[in-house]
């Protein structure tokens, strides 16, 4: 385990280098000059003189690299534009309302996804079947960017129950999380049925079932508790998209977390606040695949010794 | 469910081809007197906030969606073939190069890095394009690469090497089209990821900019008008929702029919 560990782990560190290092361009990628693009057109050439040194764009390319790679070391992710404060105190000050909807995305998901995927699954063949997974596929390829708002045109406009946008409450955390849990539910639903519906024909659930096991018991201890194993990685690896679906459900319900904090950035060419955001999000990205993988290699011994 | 998608697939490409020429009225004509108006007989998906009929600019919209949906599943997989088989075939040190740069794209989750990409080189469909290309081909070149792997060990290859036939022979006649299949599916759900992508850049303002028709512009414009004029989001997310489901339903269906596998362990 501590071999298997050690691997991934220095596999790791090439990929963040290579994460860093394209974060690090994405400002020598602006047509022209970075520091006028920032400013615009109406800067003086004192203040963009100014900017350029300030963010040490005057300085040789590798010089600049080793900066900045060892202010990402020192967790210094440079100084916003806008507001002169620090970027990383401006994204740690918005990582628990991002946390906070990508976790209850993440519950809402399950909740709702691994039930379909089981009576899909032991209803195979039956119209209970095709209509559960007619609705994942539906899931899929309704985008969150009109589900948001459809859900808030019901629940709040319509109904009333549920307010449109902000953060606070519980009730504030209904749609964002219903409507970023979604797509993840339609494909945690048919992995689910998927895999269940493989280990359905092991002959362990035969076995179980010739002993006398009931089919509720055969599928609940045996089956399903199997079937979970490549789930559980799902959920790992789909987090990335519940990241970059947060940047759209945050900017939709005017929650206050890093994604919205991107586009604002964006919106206000504060680069070094974008560098900050894209950054910290595809580290997070790459720090649950390696916990994913590690929580693979203890679930299935079969990982570690390949 | 296949055939659904097939159906859903061609009307959405005979609306881009000819829904400007069907479409009743000019997606770009103004009727200021009748702005936010709701659906009606003459006005099927109502008026916007500029009072321009909606459903003329939805198939205006669709022109835009598979134009981007084309070039990027081309280009993607036709760089992500290439650079997957030369991978897959050669190994060694082009493959660990080719392998350690997917591996970074792959650090971005999903359209992050686009929306980086597009952050710094500016909004334009063109640069959604290219965004697009730049992540996309990454997953067909790790699908090719892992079906040449499998492909270069087969008879018929080892024969053609034995004969004396040139590489670039080898992988084009022999090895991709074996990739080809998976290829295929992967273009036809990739159809549906790239709509829904340039979807989002566009809603998210780093699209396609107005007043060209986009279905993520038109949705991202609507969301102001959500309260009085709800028809403003309907719509536009209708089609795309419809659109993309139409190639998964496709895309679905090919991979039944070219990976029995797949159907018999589903």
């Amino acid at each position: 385990m501590v071999r298997f560990l050690a691997r991934r782990l220095a596999l790791t560190v090439p990929v963040l280098l290579g994460v860093a290092t394209l974060v690090f361009s994405l400002i020598h990628l602006i047509p022209g000059d970075p520091a006028q693009a920032m400013l615009g057109e109406a800067a003086t050439p004192h203040d963009v003189e100014e900017l350029r040194r300030r963010l040490g764009l005057d300085r040789p390319l590798l010089e600049q690299y080793g900066t900045f790679l060892s202010g990402v070391t020192r967790g210094d992710l440079g100084t916003s534009l806008r507001t002169g404060q620090p970027v990383a105190s401006q994204i740690l000050e918005r990582m628990p309302a991002t946390a906070e909807l990508a976790a209850a995305a993440m519950i809402v998901a399950i909740l709702c996804s691994i039930p379909l995927g089981i009576v899909a699954a032991v209803r195979r063949g039956t119209s209970l079947d095709h209509g559960a997974m007619t609705l994942a596929l539906a899931g899929v390829s309704i985008p969150n960017f009109w589900l948001g708002p459809l859900l808030a045109i019901i629940f709040s406009v319509e109904l009333g129950w549920l307010p449109v946008s902000g953060r606070g409450t519980l009730a504030h955390l209904v749609l964002p999380a219903f409507s970023l849990g979604a797509a993840l539910a339609a494909v945690l639903a048919r992995m689910t049925r998927a895999t269940l519906l493989e280990e359905l024909r092991e002959q362990y659930v035969v076995a179980a079932r010739a002993r006398g096991v009931s089919r509720l018991r055969s599928v609940m201890r045996h089956a399903f508790r199997n079937s979970l194993i490549p789930v559980v990685t799902l959920i790992g690896l789909q987090f990335g998209s519940v990241l970059t679906g947060a940047v759209i459900t945050e900017t939709i319900f005017s929650w206050p977390g890093i994604g919205r904090l991107l586009i604002q950035s964006i919106g206000f060419r504060d680069y070094p606040l974008v560098q900050g955001c894209i950054l910290l999000i595809a580290v997070t990205y790459v720090g649950v695949n390696l916990l994913t993988d590690l929580v693979y290699g203890i679930l299935d011994p079969r990982i570690r010794y390949e | 469910m296949t055939r659904l998608g097939a159906l859903v697939v061609v009307v959405a490409v005979i609306a881009a081809i000819f829904g400007p020429m069907l479409a009743p009225f000019d997606p770009s004509a103004q009727e200021l007197a009748l702005r936010l108006e709701g659906p009606s007989s003459l006005h099927w998906f109502g008026l916007d906030e500029l009072g321009r009929d909606i459903f003329a600019r939805v198939l205006s919209g669709a022109r835009i969606s598979l134009m981007v949906g084309i070039v990027v599943v081309s280009v993607s997989a036709t760089i992500g073939t290439m650079l997957g088989a030369i991978a897959g075939y050669f190994g060694g040190r082009v493959d660990e190069a080719i392998s350690r740069i997917i591996d970074i794209l792959l650090a971005f989750p999903g359209l992050l890095l686009a929306i980086a990409l597009v952050a710094v080189l500016g909004p334009s469909l063109t640069n959604v394009v290219l965004a697009l290309c730049l992540i996309g081909w990454v997953g067909y070149a790790r699908l090719v690469r892992g079906q040449v792997l499998r492909a270069r060990e087969f008879e018929f290859v080892q024969a053609a090497r034995a004969l004396g036939a040139q590489t670039s022979r080898i992988l084009v006649q022999h090895i991709i089209p074996t990739a080809l299949p998976a290829v295929t599916v992967q273009a036809t759900l990739g159809m549906g990821g790239a709509i829904l992508a340039e979807a989002s850049l566009s809603f998210l303002g780093l699209g396609v900019q107005p007043p060209t028709p986009s279905w993520g512009t038109m949705l991202s414009y609507g969301r102001s008008h959500l309260l009085d004029a709800p028809h403003l989001t309907i719509f536009p997310g209708l089609a795309i929702a419809v659109v993309v489901l139409g190639f998964n339903f496709l895309g679905d269906g090919l991979r039944d029919t070219f990976d029995p596998a797949t159907t018999r362990r589903t």
